[in-house]
């Protein structure tokens, strides 16, 4: 935690009240989310009782699974979720954009809006995960035949749960985890994955203090758990019996009887789901209200671009992922999620003052007045003549760069900045930095109106850099090396799912 | 750490029957003769703290460029790559050594004066080297080009993902390092690699003998940095199965002071015990403080202070006579960086020279005296970051002459409460030491050099941080 929040949390208990730790919205929310609360039975690996799922606040879609250990209603469920999925992802395979690729030589399209899919919390999407994986090596044909829709579900899931794990994506998003990014509650990370607790310090009830609301979100009747797990009292008082009344129901072979029982054990589930539904659809709206960061359609951008790519897969009939990655795939995935979780970190700070003043304090970065600046300097030293305009900023930050770091301004893109000299003046606690500054300036030997800072202007500095990383070289899969295994085998790799597969022991 | 030394034999320092010198030359002639057959593709050397791996390393790659096979050589950081050219270049005179380095990478002084030695940021530009040397992750970007030999350095500190990317720049490979030290680590979440042979998170070491097990794995015996007081206790901490022995006696090594301390009270006790036995422990009163905790950051720097002041000086067999420990001799290791960053402070201008810095980047240096600020001093809790057996052992392993600990009291009590609680996955081998028994083990050790005064006086009481 950072030192920042570390203070915002303590002010949340001061105030009893949720502190915000950004200044704008970090991440992308779509204008037709799919909300996805999914409930699993106790005691079984995964599997799935029950989920509420839509994208409309007041038209949840209930899909239950009234005998979990059977495995032909577990395929049901997921062929209904899949009614539900499949077309809501088809809905965006409408307008596309043209984006220009390998630096203006190709053309490539990718469409304008991308699926975004809301759990309430990480355990959410880790069910999402296990899904995908028990439902896209399923088979159509021979032994425990299941819909055509369940296995393309399963490649859907696995791609969602993929991207999830991806730092700046906005796809497949945990409720809590989206809030928590924003805002820091008066209690325990642990107390922070209830949703009904932690949207209870956020949002509290008219007249209650947030700590005072949580103790009231504690209460399992009225805010059963967000899933997938249920409350374990539920499961003994009401899902046990209502389950065994079912199931004698279906044995007596009464069809009123049995739709009878049916109808109490959606209304037993339903009343587990429900509150969780409010409050998903509480959390979009609170999220929405915030004013969101200038680099966030860029990283969506990334995501519709992720999508486009994978419905082309898809339609070209793609093999499910393989169960494992490979050694090269593996290398490649780590690297891409390096890099991502790096540039969303300075793109969180470049976006946000309140995120970048945690910089601050660690001296990565200081916000001061420019005090002298010359900005017709030239640079004769070397062969060329060259426009070096200097600036002094004087700040009251601790500035721990040295000379020859290179630095950068958030509002000043693609300009950079080398420490000259660093001048602690210990009688005022303040420091002069001199920098010299190169790009941006224009073509010519005088500086471009507006390329150098005046003096009077207020600037940070960083040794963070948005720049662009070129991603690593990296052998192909045939090609990997001995010290790796050699080449990949077939089960690294994307095939098509055998007869063994399909009897894979998932029940 | 490696699971390579799980089948051995319990050794430790007793197995030795040979002369220091004679084992440790042994051994690097076993490797030569590896080498030299041909009949590995890799060859695999642990070397405990300070047993002489670039030694090794300059010895191997001399000997494989003279016989014509040219070489690769893949450091880990640029420090170390200006380390071994430079002892490379002194070792063989008349030997063309080529440095791949990034653009903007400007030759230090070390290696500038060379005139055997080339810089440029492509291999075609280096063609009449010999030998090439640079970064793994320089060599990660040339696309092309195949060398019959690779000699790969710090390989327990290489990230098995940056060997991949490496591995298709060479036929065969010596990998050299110290299982003992720091795992690599990642940013973000690897489990779902957690199992796999190829898992990009191990060390390099441990990607290559799971997919190549028959591949021969030489240790060097000797600690020739380590003094006979530290040997044993590192190697029966932190290298259990394999052991190793100081190459020096007891006798060769010695610390003393010239100026007698007066009114240093605890600071000078802990440091006569040091001189005399090596080991001290600075223990302050018990107490949860934040992680820069203000009077432990200025134990360690008086400690430090302390050591230039009463005019240490080390005997050793490098220099007999006794030479005067100065600021450069001395470092202060720490887990964090803010705690790095707090015993700068306290030490000021006073102490100017004296390297302060964390476990990761002390790893490879080597100091006469070295200042340990333990990792679960004033702790709550004791996680798997601060329980990391290799961040311990590269701590309490830069010295030749004296180690002092400091600590808050109740660490032995803090490690009983939070046994090791990491979840054992399948078909991950199990990894040696394990860091609470080597805490232990270490923490035992220490204790008994503990000055029984210095709790109760050490300082003033303490107040709100």
């Amino acid at each position: 935690m950072s030192t920042l929040t570390a203070l915002a949390r303590a002010e949340a208990v001061a105030v009893g009240q949720a502190q915000r730790i950004t200044t704008v919205r970090h991440l992308h929310v779509a204008d037709r989310p799919l909300v996805f609360i999914p409930l699993s039975m106790a005691g079984e690996a995964n599997a799935p009782l029950a989920a509420l799922v839509g994208t409309v606040p007041d038209d949840p879609r209930l899909l239950v699974v009234p005998q979990p250990r059977n495995r032909d209603q577990r395929f049901g469920f997921a062929a209904e979720l899949a009614e539900v999925l499949l077309p809501y992802l088809d809905s965006f395979r409408g307008v596309t954009e043209a984006v220009a690729a390998n630096r203006g030589k190709e053309v490539r399209y990718r469409y304008v809006d991308a699926p975004q899919v809301l759990v309430p919390n990480s355990a959410g999407i880790g069910f999402v995960r296990m899904f995908g994986r028990s439902t896209r090596f399923r088979r159509t044909d021979g032994d425990y035949p299941v819909q055509p829709s369940v296995p393309l579900l399963g490649q859907w899931l696995t791609f969602l749960a993929d991207r999830a794990e991806h730092p700046g994506s906005g796809m497949l998003l945990a409720m809590t985890e989206a809030l928590g990014l924003h805002w820091a509650t008066g209690q325990s990370a642990l107390e922070d994955a209830h949703l009904a607790a932690l949207l209870a310090w956020i949002d509290p009830a008219d007249g209650l203090s947030g700590a005072d609301a949580a103790v009231v979100a504690e209460d399992p009747l009225r805010w059963p758990p967000a899933g997938p797990a249920t409350d374990p009292t539920f499961d003994n008082e009401m899902l046990a019996p209502a389950m065994a009344a079912y199931q004698e129901a279906v044995g007596s072979g009464d069809e009123v009887r049995r739709s009878r029982a049916r109808g109490v054990l959606e209304e037993a589930v339903r009343s587990q789901l429900g509150p969780t539904w409010e409050l998903m659809w509480r959390g979009v709206s609170l999220l929405r209200e915030l004013p969101v960061g200038s680099r966030v359609p860029g990283r969506w951008a990334e995501d519709r671009d992720v999508f486009s790519t994978f419905t082309l897969y898809v339609d070209g009939g793609g093999y499910p992922q393989p169960r494992r990655d490979g050694a090269v795939n593996a290398a490649q995935r780590l690297h891409r999620l390096e890099r991502a979780l790096q540039s969303y970190a300075v793109q969180r700070a470049y976006d946000d003052p309140l995120v970048m003043a945690d910089h601050r304090l660690t001296g990565e970065a200081f916000v001061g007045e420019v005090t002298l600046a010359d900005a017709h300097r030239i640079d004769d030293s070397g062969k060329r003549r060259v426009l070096r305009p200097r600036i002094q900023v004087t700040t009251g930050d601790v500035v721990l760069v040295t000379a020859g770091a290179v630095l950068h301004s958030p509002s000043r893109p693609g300009q950079k900045a080398r420490v000259v000299f660093v001048t602690p003046d210990p009688a005022s606690g303040r420091t002069d930095v001199v920098l010299e500054l190169s790009g941006g300036l224009g073509r010519s030997l005088s500086p471009a109106p507006g390329s150098v800072p005046e003096v009077g202007d207020r600037l940070c500095y960083t040794t963070l850099s948005d720049s662009f990383m070129p991603p690593g070289e990296f052998p192909s899969r045939e090609e990997t090396p001995w010290t790796h295994g050699g080449p990949p085998k077939a089960y690294e790799e994307p095939v098509e799912p055998s007869v063994d597969d399909a009897r894979e022991e998932w029940s | 750490m490696s699971s390579s030394g799980l089948l051995m034999p319990r050794g430790g320092a007793g197995r030795l029957v040979l002369p220091p010198g004679e084992a440790a030359r042994r051994v690097i002639g076993e490797v030569l003769a590896d080498l030299h057959s041909g009949d590995h593709r890799g060859v695999v050397v642990d070397s405990p703290p300070g047993a002489g791996k670039s030694t090794l390393v300059v010895r191997a790659a001399g000997e494989l460029a003279e016989a014509g096979e040219p070489l690769i050589v893949i450091a880990q950081t640029n420090e170390q790559v200006d380390d071994l050219i430079d002892r490379l270049a002194q070792a063989k005179p008349e030997l063309p050594i080529g440095r791949l380095s990034a653009n903007d990478y400007t030759a230090t002084d070390r290696i500038k004066n060379y005139s055997t030695v080339r810089v440029a940021a492509k291999v075609a530009d280096l063609g009449g080297s010999s030998v090439i040397i640079g970064t793994a992750a320089k060599w990660a970007l040339v696309p092309e080009g195949r060398w019959p030999w690779a000699i790969v350095d710090e390989a327990y500190q290489m990230r098995s993902d940056a060997l991949l990317r490496v591995a298709g720049r060479f036929d065969r490979a010596l990998f050299v390092g110290d299982p003992g030290q720091l795992d690599p680590f990642s940013t973000v979440e690897t489990e779902r690699w957690t199992g796999l042979t190829w898992d990009p998170m191990q060390s390099a070491v441990a990607a290559l003998l799971r997919h190549n097990p028959e591949l021969p794995v030489h240790r060097l015996p000797v600690s020739w940095r380590l003094p006979a007081s530290a040997a044993p206790v590192v190697a029966e901490a932190f290298y259990p199965f394999t052991g190793f022995s100081a190459g020096t006696t007891a006798a060769q090594r010695s610390l003393s002071f010239t100026a007698a301390g007066f009114g240093g009270g605890a600071v000078d006790e802990a440091l006569e015990m040091a001189a005399a036995t090596g080991w001290a422990l600075y223990e302050l009163p018990a107490r949860h403080t934040l992680r820069t905790d203000g009077e432990a950051a200025a134990a360690c720097a008086r400690l430090a202070l302390r050591v230039l002041e009463r005019g240490a000086v080390a005997v050793s067999e490098r220099s007999p006579g006794g030479a005067p420990v100065t600021a450069d001799r001395i470092a202060v290791g720490a887990a964090h960086r803010d705690q790095v960053a707090a015993i700068r402070a306290q030490l000021g201008a006073a102490g100017d020279g004296i390297t302060v810095d964390t476990a990761n980047r002390l790893q490879g240096r080597e100091y006469d005296v070295v200042i340990v600020l333990h990792p679960l001093s004033g702790r709550r809790d004791a996680t798997a970051f601060h329980l990391e057996a290799g961040r311990l052992c590269v701590l309490v392993s830069r010295h030749r002459h004296a180690c002092v600990v400091v600590a808050r009291a109740g660490i032995s009590e803090l490690l009983d409460a939070h046994p090791s609680t990491e979840p054992v996955h399948l078909n991950v081998p199990v990894r040696f030491p394990d860091g609470w028994e080597a805490n232990q083990a270490l923490l035992g050790h220490v204790a008994r050099h503990r000055d029984m005064n210095s709790t109760a006086v050490s300082l003033p009481s303490p107040g709100i941080q």
